[in-house]
């Protein structure tokens, strides 16, 4: 692990000496994100974001582990006990907006993290465990985001549940029965609540261990960076601390100062004003739409109205939902160029921001608007585009694509080339 | 066989069919419990219910729509070729003999599960004069057959009987 001239670990005292005979936890931290561990030198603010996922993630659990300690996940109970956090619960109000706004932070940083993935396609090898492993985690945070917001018992909460649970309806033979199996009845209810909020306590330490392997698998080959180039000799990295545990601050004060300004001044502007009617089987709210990290896929699984060949229309939206995220796990594969850097490639690179992200956008605000034309057209073209482009358009890119030179290393890059270093090396071949 | 390898593999096996036994009670414990089964049938007087009115009952936790279809609607459910449709079904097949004024469906739209507009006072009925559904808007007819979007079935008739002309016990 890691490179020959990473910094070794000599513990200064009889104690951490003793300490790192027995149990080497010291060290393994001192190689993980301390001055052991070499970083590539030029890593842009794009690489603040994993440091910011892990942040979130913290957050996350201490202030809902705080909140479990005064909610009751009873039908009966739930939306009172969620006013009672906000109204009587000394600083209540706080940790329970701390923990709504915190999810939506969360997944602001993490689509920032793959997106950064995509541009600089950080999935290339030898990094596609990492990024398999963050895909999982992805997952793994949708639905633990999901069936937290299931818990105040609102109405956004329990149409939610009853949509989100339907999907599963839609699978043929086993659906229905897998759908009342999901919610042990055959609407959400008390067994419902219940079993998602021990598994929304659950979930967030399931992913801390997934977030462990992603670090694990990133240590072996190091940080990827911008040029996409390897790191080839010791000139090419600084040790990440102090000179990225200082930079990931400096970011994370930035991040704070824009989660804070929605923390106090607009605790609600994410959420949706419904969920504060207590939650009601007999009437759904007039305009149901998830939270709004879920609007883009929600877009996709609105799109198909029709029935495509034998497959019904409800269960091709499921599955395009579903695929629109697995078809990520095959994303090192598809895409095929040897240059990882988006820096160097211009046909990825229009694709990338005049296919992809406009794409990401119209799925985003069709998600999110109601089920109803011109956002059923519009969805519909931005989903062909979506899966297009991941498994057509990448795979075309790649084979046809001429890449711009790389420069020959990270040292090359950020301090330009030095003429006289060089004899007879020919850097365009790197 | 060696006596060595059979009692390896009686062994494993024997831990492995009673590591699944296991299973079934972690799996089967998130099914309904026995007091959400209980709550299977329900009996409902539908005298007040004039033409063109519709109540939401409950059945299963879930809603269901009563409905005293006009003259209008039924004729309007029965002029269309049932034939042509996603799920085809006549307004016979979706009632009682006799009763065909009395459309009796779940209250649960069959593309994700929300409930769809047009039981209540005021509410729209979409575009078929039946139900409309806010959340994806699929549009049931007066026979709550669906005619447009994402839905892939007709509103659920529900298993009911008439146990007299007043009450109608659903379950």
């Amino acid at each position: 692990m890691s490179f020959a001239w990473a910094k070794e670990y000599k513990p200064a005292t009889g104690l951490t000496q003793w300490l790192d005979e027995k149990l080497p936890l010291p060290r393994f931290v001192y190689n993980a994100v301390g001055a052991g561990y070499p970083v590539p030198r030029n890593l842009n603010y794009m690489w603040n974001f994993g440091v910011l996922a892990g942040f979130c993630l913290m957050l996350q659990i201490v202030t809902g582990v705080i909140l479990a300690m005064h909610y009751a996940p009873n039908a009966l109970v739930a939306f009172d006990s969620t006013e009672h956090i906000m109204r009587d619960v000394n600083w209540g109000w706080m940790l329970r907006y701390a923990h709504a706004n915190g999810a939506s932070a969360f997944f602001v940083v993490v689509y920032l993290h793959i997106f950064r993935g995509f541009f600089y396609s950080s999935y290339k090898a030898p990094r596609e465990m990492i990024w398999l492993l963050g895909v999982v985690i992805f997952l793994l945070m949708m639905a633990t985001a999901f069936m937290g917001y299931v818990l105040p018992w609102g109405q956004m909460s329990f149409w939610g549940a009853k949509v989100i649970t339907g999907l599963f309806g839609a699978i043929p033979v086993v659906g229905e029965p897998l759908q009342v199996w999901l919610l042990g009845g055959y609407a959400p209810d008390n067994a419902a609540l219940n079993r998602f909020f021990s598994l929304h306590f659950l979930l967030p330490f399931v992913i801390a261990g997934v977030i462990i392997l992603h670090i694990w698998a990133l240590h072996i080959p190091g940080s990827s960076n911008p040029t996409g180039v390897e790191v080839k000799a010791e000139s090419d990295t600084v040790p990440f601390h102090p000179y990225y545990t200082a930079k990931d601050g400096f970011g994370l004060g930035v991040f704070l100062l824009l989660y804070c300004a929605f923390l106090f001044f607009a605790p609600n502007a994410l959420g949706h004003p419904d969920n504060y009617i207590p939650a009601n089987p007999l009437s759904t709210p007039a305009h149901i739409v998830p939270e709004w990290y879920f609007w883009p896929f929600y877009a996709i699984l609105r799109a198909f109205t029709y029935d495509f060949f034998f497959i019904p229309a409800k269960l091709m939206g499921v599955l395009a939902m579903f695929g629109a995220i697995l078809v990520w796990f095959f994303l090192p594969w598809l895409d095929t160029s040897p240059v990882r850097s988006g820096h160097y490639r211009p046909l990825f690179r229009k694709f990338f921001w005049f296919g992809l992200i406009p794409t990401m956008a119209v799925l985003f605000y069709c998600g999110g608007a109601p089920a109803a034309e011109p956002y059923v057209m519009l969805s519909q073209l931005a989903s062909l585009y979506y899966f297009a482009h991941f498994l057509i358009i990448l795979p075309l890119v790649s084979s046809i694509e001429k890449p711009e030179p790389l420069p020959f290393s990270i040292t090359e890059s950020v301090l330009g080339k030095d003429e006289s270093a060089v004899l007879n090396a020919t850097p365009a071949a790197a | 066989m060696r006596r060595r390898d059979f009692i390896n593999i009686a062994a494993v096996s024997f831990a492995g069919v009673g590591g699944l036994a296991v299973l079934v009670p972690l799996v089967s414990q998130m099914a309904p419990s026995a007091d959400v089964l209980a709550q299977s049938s329900t009996e409902i007087d539908i005298s007040a219910i004039t033409p063109g009115q519709a109540i939401k009952a409950v059945f299963r936790k879930q809603p269901v729509f009563i409905r005293n279809l006009t003259p209008d609607e039924v004729a309007a459910a029965e002029k269309v070729d049932a034939s042509t449709l996603r799920d085809p079904q006549t307004l016979e097949e979706r009632t009682k003999e006799g009763k065909t004024n009395w459309l009796i469906t779940m209250g649960v739209c069959t593309h994700l599960g929300c409930v769809p507009l047009g039981a209540g006072e005021g509410e729209v009925k979409g575009e078929f004069g039946g139900y409309f559904c806010p959340c994806h808007g699929s549009s049931y007819d007066t026979a709550a057959r669906i005619r447009k979007g994402p839905a892939p079935l007709n509103l659920q008739v529900p298993e009911y009987s008439f146990i007299s002309d007043t009450v109608v016990k659903i379950g």
